[in-house]
């Protein structure tokens, strides 16, 4: 018990004075998290659009094998990327194991999935009656998509912030594409996973702090991202009293 | 305007709509009627180009919509629909209004305007910044009449517009729908299930049923000359006998119906088959013993006992054993005056001209 007190009073200490380790290892995570949740939102919005928006042989099994593929290990993927990008890999020869961009790649593909398929869910969740709305409204089959994807838009940014939790709480991949190299791949969760094995309570208990931090910081911005990006005409979310 | 072919409308095994011909003619109210699940929705999204049809052909204005060069989002540009459940996007009232505009490339200078002009016709202007879904079911609905007419349809669809919604609501609706009709020009074909609505909105009505046009013309055709017993049943009409013509004296019919003779007119000749239509509200009830002489007119007198009387809104539904079950429509107060109740004998009074006698159809 004694530990955990005086971890978490060191871990403070460690935050308030912006100890130059614990900043990096967090500098780090945030960077190859958000740039995975990025990649990852890239291909995942666009191709479940498709998926969504298009009906073709094997749809429903395109969806299950991607929703399979939400529990998919992290050591999992880890293992294939890094056999992808070894040095006798196919992959091998853009130098990418043990760097940070290796673990984006690692990280992306990992949370594909994931977000993919409740990218589908979103859309798939806006009435039916909305799409025919739309399209008797005269939209263009692009501007009816348009449309739709932003009625979807909580939806599909739950989808981005799942996807966001799960690269940055992730140890598996780090570990095995980064390899933990201090100041070159470490990041918060690896850097717990190995300051815990060598006893070092109060750092780890800093990291998981901030680790948490971020993730709060990260999910209230992309809110404010989305209920602000889609309404520039805010007038409609406050509004006129009810008669 | 519109003109529909052998029109037919299959999904999966189930055939929806059977072949239907129909013509729309350029600024008239038209209203279809029929049962739930008859197939008007699916008309409506058959002329509204959301469907294809598995047969037929549909003219809009010589052009024929299956034509594969037929370029379908510039035609359907030039119509509108209001759906059974009005769908609003999450968004304020007035982005929703806006849609139709900003899809057909609008200029976006003149977009507040035609939202403002379109708002207050359903008289909803002062909602315009509010959100959407907040909205009640009526309010939505006059949203969506609004999101259609901005755009100055040739011609609009309504399905069910009033359906689920309180009288004054449905009102506002109608009027509103009249008053698009009359001021600009608007073709409008709803759909509706409330014969009455269908009456008030439009002269030229077609009844539905089971994916056939069954019978298309005036309001009073549909409700006074209802062309098989189906429709006659479904426009409230109760009383249905199959009876004889025994003689005739001009089209002055004497029909033999459940061992009595009722009158009627009917260019019908003696010895046919016929089926009698008798309207609940125009069959009159009283006492025997007491001649009424302001009823003088009332050639049939058929006395009878009441088996049931059920109350029907403001007025109660009577139902008369006269050898055979005649139904009448009366208000409360009358029913109280002449002290009705089940077992009462009553004479049943039918005007000759009140009943619509047709050949014998099953």
């Amino acid at each position: 018990m004694s530990d955990i007190i005086s971890g978490i009073s060191q871990a403070i200490t460690l935050i308030v004075t912006l100890n130059p380790d614990v900043l990096e290892i967090a500098a780090l995570s945030i960077y190859i998290s958000l740039s995975a949740t990025l990649l990852a939102a890239c291909i995942s919005i666009p191709i479940g659009g498709l998926i969504h928006f298009h009906e073709f042989y094997g749809k429903k099994v395109v969806i299950t094998l991607i929703q399979t593929l939400y529990s998919v290990p992290t050591v999992v993927v880890g293992l294939i990327i890094y056999l992808l990008l070894s040095r006798s890999g196919p992959l091998g020869f853009f130098g990418l194991l043990f760097t940070p961009e290796g673990m984006i790649l690692g990280q992306t593909v990992l949370i594909i999935p994931i977000m993919m398929g409740l990218v589908i869910s979103a859309l798939g969740g806006v009435d039916r009656t909305i799409r025919d709305t739309l399209v008797s409204l005269g939209a263009t089959g692009f501007q009816g998509v348009i449309q739709i994807v932003k009625e979807a838009r909580y939806g599909i940014l739950s989808a981005v912030i799942l996807g966001f939790g799960r690269a940055i709480s992730e140890v598996g991949v780090a570990m095995m594409i980064g390899g933990n190299i201090n100041g070159e791949t470490r990041v918060l969760t690896t850097a717990i996973a190995l300051q815990t094995g060598m006893g070092d309570f109060p750092f780890s208990i800093a990291l998981g702090i901030i680790l948490l931090v971020i993730a709060l910081v990260v999910v209230v911005c992309l809110n404010l991202l989305t209920s602000g990006a889609f309404e520039k005409f805010g007038q409609g979310r406050t509004g006129a009293p009810r008669e | 305007m519109i003109k529909l072919t052998g029109i037919t409308k299959t999904f999966g095994k189930t055939e929806v709509i059977r072949g239907i011909d129909l013509e729309i003619r350029r600024g008239e109210i038209f209203t279809l009627i029929g049962p739930s699940g008859c197939g008007k929705t699916t008309l409506l999204r058959l002329l509204d180009l959301l469907e294809t049809p598995t047969g037929g052909t549909y003219h809009f204005e010589d052009i024929d919509t299956q034509d594969p060069s037929t370029d379908l989002l510039a035609l359907r540009r030039r119509m509108a629909m209001v759906f059974q459940k009005p769908a609003v996007l999450n968004t304020s009232v007035q982005e929703n209004v806006a849609f139709g505009l900003k899809f057909r490339g609008v200029d976006p200078d003149v977009i507040p305007d035609r939202v403002r002009e379109a708002l207050e016709r359903v008289g909803l202007f002062h909602l315009a910044t509010r959100r959407a879904i907040s909205l009640s079911g009526g309010e939505m609905q006059r949203v969506a009449i609004a999101r259609a007419i901005i755009t100055n349809p040739e011609i609009l669809f309504l399905d069910e517009p009033t359906a689920n919604l309180d009288p004054i609501s449905s009102d506002t609706i109608e009027s509103v729908i009249k008053e698009i009709n009359r001021e600009s020009k608007t073709t409008i074909i709803l759909a509706t299930h409330d014969m009455a609505q269908g009456q008030r909105l439009a002269n030229h009505i077609g009844v539905i049923m089971d994916g056939r046009l069954v019978q298309e013309g005036t309001g009073h055709d549909i409700f006074y000359r209802p062309e098989t017993q189906a429709i006659a049943r479904f426009v409230g009409i109760d009383t249905i006998l199959s009876g004889t013509i025994t003689r005739k004296e001009g089209d002055h019919a004497f029909i033999a119906v459940c061992g009595r003779t009722i009158e009627a007119i009917t260019s019908l000749p003696q010895g046919a088959n016929v089926n009698l239509y008798l309207r609940p509200e125009e069959v009159s009830l009283s006492l025997p013993g007491i001649i009424d002489p302001g009823r003088s007119s009332v050639r049939n007198h058929l006395p009878g006992r009441i088996t049931n009387i059920v109350p029907f809104g403001p007025f109660e539904r009577v139902t008369v054993d006269c050898g055979c079950a005649i139904t009448a429509l009366l208000t409360r107060l009358s029913c109280e005056d002449l002290h009705l109740s089940p077992g009462t004998e009553v004479i049943a009074g039918i005007k000759a001209s009140a009943v619509h006698v047709t050949a014998e159809v099953p």
